[in-house]
């Protein structure tokens, strides 16, 4: 049977076994991406080292700049995308935490720089391994915020990333498990770079400083144009999550692969909701497999797009069930699991209210198994209405 | 799906045991996921790796607790540890050390294969004489005792992930696979 010219394309893939950090700098070669600065951080640091062996090698043509700190990191890739290149560094918990500052620097100066942050803990007690609340801690600091499932789906939301980002000229944090995706090796479809470029286009932006075309950056706002220019900000905020789903659609025509803002498994006719978000919901997919076999209806979903927050999807497929439960590696201490939260607030103004348990599960890298993934759906399932914000799992649950 | 946990101490390369196996069963067009036990690694103290390999994509995204398969570098760990923890009945156990199975002690749930990857890791310049590193020579009985990957699989993996000695790596292995009748 001849296939088509799209199929022969899609097929021309290559398979590759890699670990998440290699899949990371893969992708960012093949984003053809011009500044690079680096303070590595474990377990993000693979990512740099092969960047720098890329750069060291010819492979990828980009300036490869060592910082004193990550602070410097994101405040010199905010120089270098006011030139109006592509840019990429990576990092990971007291890194980002670091970063802080400049995160807001980056959004508000409407640059679309595209940044891997591997989820680990913070600090004290030590611990590097995998927890959200470093990526979640910055959450109002303007910038789209991805969370990955698997190694390719990490290497695809690279590319999507700078799509997106440089449409709607919105930095983009593309967040990944620590150890469970960082130092997994796992099988990784590649795509040629002729295929990435006929995606990713080289980027010219609207505005970049330019000696021939000269232009003031960074300046006082007086008055209220200081307030217009964050109207304008949330407006393109709100509109990524359209251009987020164009992209991958868009994505999906000439690599075949999509994943949606959110995506949903076995959910058309469950009656009982799991949310992960991260490694964890693969995991997740299992425990619903094995569960819909013991006829229980249950179904996930996975949050992929986290900011700006698909409110309108997550309700769509939400509203008529009758209950939700909220797996969170993250902690907000106090009010609970984050996720949980934030799905909470868009179910507010509607007129649909299930009951949503919050679960904290996995902080510090501990394991989030099947079986505890099972307690939580029966748990859920029994009981009529949470009786606090978050259960902790193996203490309450 | 095939679960398979490798035991040894920090240094012997475990790691670099569990991506040359999940590579062999990439070369034959399997689903792989390997990955560390995560923690602090130090020189002689007892880690782990994973490998799981199947037909169809693998979702599952946390440690193995009930193995197939059970790979130990080291002779002397199976008396310091809980060796067999989860392991599902009728499992394989290889360890490379230069005792007889029944020295070990395991129940007779799993069966157990001894096999001494040290003296041809020696004899190859592995690791040093009183260190030999088996990490890959073992793999060579692991073939040979489950039949689950073709010994010029493993080859093509050594060479991939061996971070030296590469040509010696896979005719250690080969010559372990070669030496191996009673299974």
């Amino acid at each position: 049977m001849a296939i088509s010219v799209k199929e022969k394309r899609i097929n021309d893939q290559q398979s590759l076994l890699l670990e998440g950090t290699y899949a990371v700098a893969y992708a960012v070669k093949l984003c053809r991406v011009k500044v690079i600065t680096v303070y590595p951080i474990t377990p993000s640091s693979a990512i740099a080292e092969r960047l720098a062996e890329m750069v060291g090698d010819e492979e990828l043509d980009a300036k490869y700049i060592k910082v004193e700190s990550e602070h410097s990191a994101m405040a010199s890739l905010i120089g270098a995308s006011h030139v109006g290149v592509r840019t990429f560094t990576a990092t990971s918990s007291h890194g980002l935490a670091y970063m802080h500052e400049t995160l807001h620097w980056a959004s508000g100066a409407r640059l679309p720089i595209v940044m891997s942050n591997t989820n680990r803990s913070l600090g004290s007690p030590w611990s590097i391994l995998a927890e959200q609340t470093d990526s979640l801690s910055q959450r109002d600091t303007g910038w789209i915020q991805f969370y990955c499932e698997s190694n390719q789906e990490i290497f695809d939301t690279i590319i999507q990333s700078y799509r997106i980002a440089e449409r709607v000229y919105i930095p983009a944090m593309i967040n990944m498990d620590a150890f469970f995706s960082t130092h997994v090796l796992e099988n990784i479809v590649i795509p040629s770079q002729e295929m990435v470029d006929s995606y990713l286009p080289e980027f010219k932006p609207k505005i970049k400083i330019d000696l021939n075309k000269p232009s003031a950056f960074g300046g006082v706002a007086p008055g209220d144009s200081y307030f217009e220019f964050k109207y304008k900000m949330e407006e393109d905020m709100l509109k990524a999550v359209d251009v987020a789903v164009k992209a991958d659609n868009e994505f999906e025509e000439i690599f075949g692969r999509k994943y949606g803002i959110i995506n949903c498994y076995l959910c058309e006719d469950a009656e009982t909701i799991l949310i992960m978000t991260g490694t964890a919901a693969g995991t997740g997919r299992v425990v619903i497999d094995n569960m819909r076999k013991k006829g229980k209806k249950v179904g996930l979903m996975k949050i992929r797009l986290f900011r700006p927050f698909p409110s309108r999807a997550i309700i769509d497929v939400l509203k008529n069930k009758i209950k939700i439960a909220v797996i969170d590696r993250n902690i907000s201490r106090g009010v609970g699991g984050i996720f949980a939260q934030e799905i909470r607030a868009a179910f507010h103004n509607t007129k649909y209210h299930p009951p949503i348990f919050g679960f904290v599960a996995g902080l510090g890298g501990k394991d989030i198994t099947p079986e505890q993934i099972e307690n939580v759906l029966n748990y859920t399932i029994e009981s009529d209405y949470p009786d606090r914000e978050a259960y902790w799992l193996d203490i309450d649950v | 799906m095939i679960e398979i946990r490798i035991h040894g101490r920090g240094g012997q390369g475990v790691v670099v045991a569990s991506k040359v196996l999940a590579m062999g069963f990439f070369v034959e067009g399997k689903y792989v996921q390997s990955f560390p036990f995560f923690g602090a690694e130090r020189q002689g103290a007892p880690v782990a790796a994973f490998v799981r390999a199947d037909d169809k994509k693998i979702h599952l995204r946390c440690k193995i607790y009930n193995p197939d398969y059970l790979i130990v570098l080291d002779q002397n760990l199976p008396f310091e540890i809980n060796l067999t923890e989860g392991l599902k009945k009728g499992g394989i156990v290889i360890i490379n050390s230069t005792k007889e199975p029944g020295r070990y002690n395991i129940s007779s749930d799993f069966k157990v294969f001894t096999v001494d990857a040290g003296s041809v890791a020696s004899k190859y310049g592995i690791g040093t004489k009183e260190l030999p590193i088996v990490n890959t020579a073992i793999l060579g009985a692991f073939c040979r005792i489950t039949n689950l990957v073709n010994i010029n699989s493993l080859k093509k993996a050594i060479k991939e992930f061996a971070p030296l000695k590469k040509k010696e790596n896979a005719e250690a292995a080969i010559e372990i696979y070669n030496s191996i009748n009673n299974v």
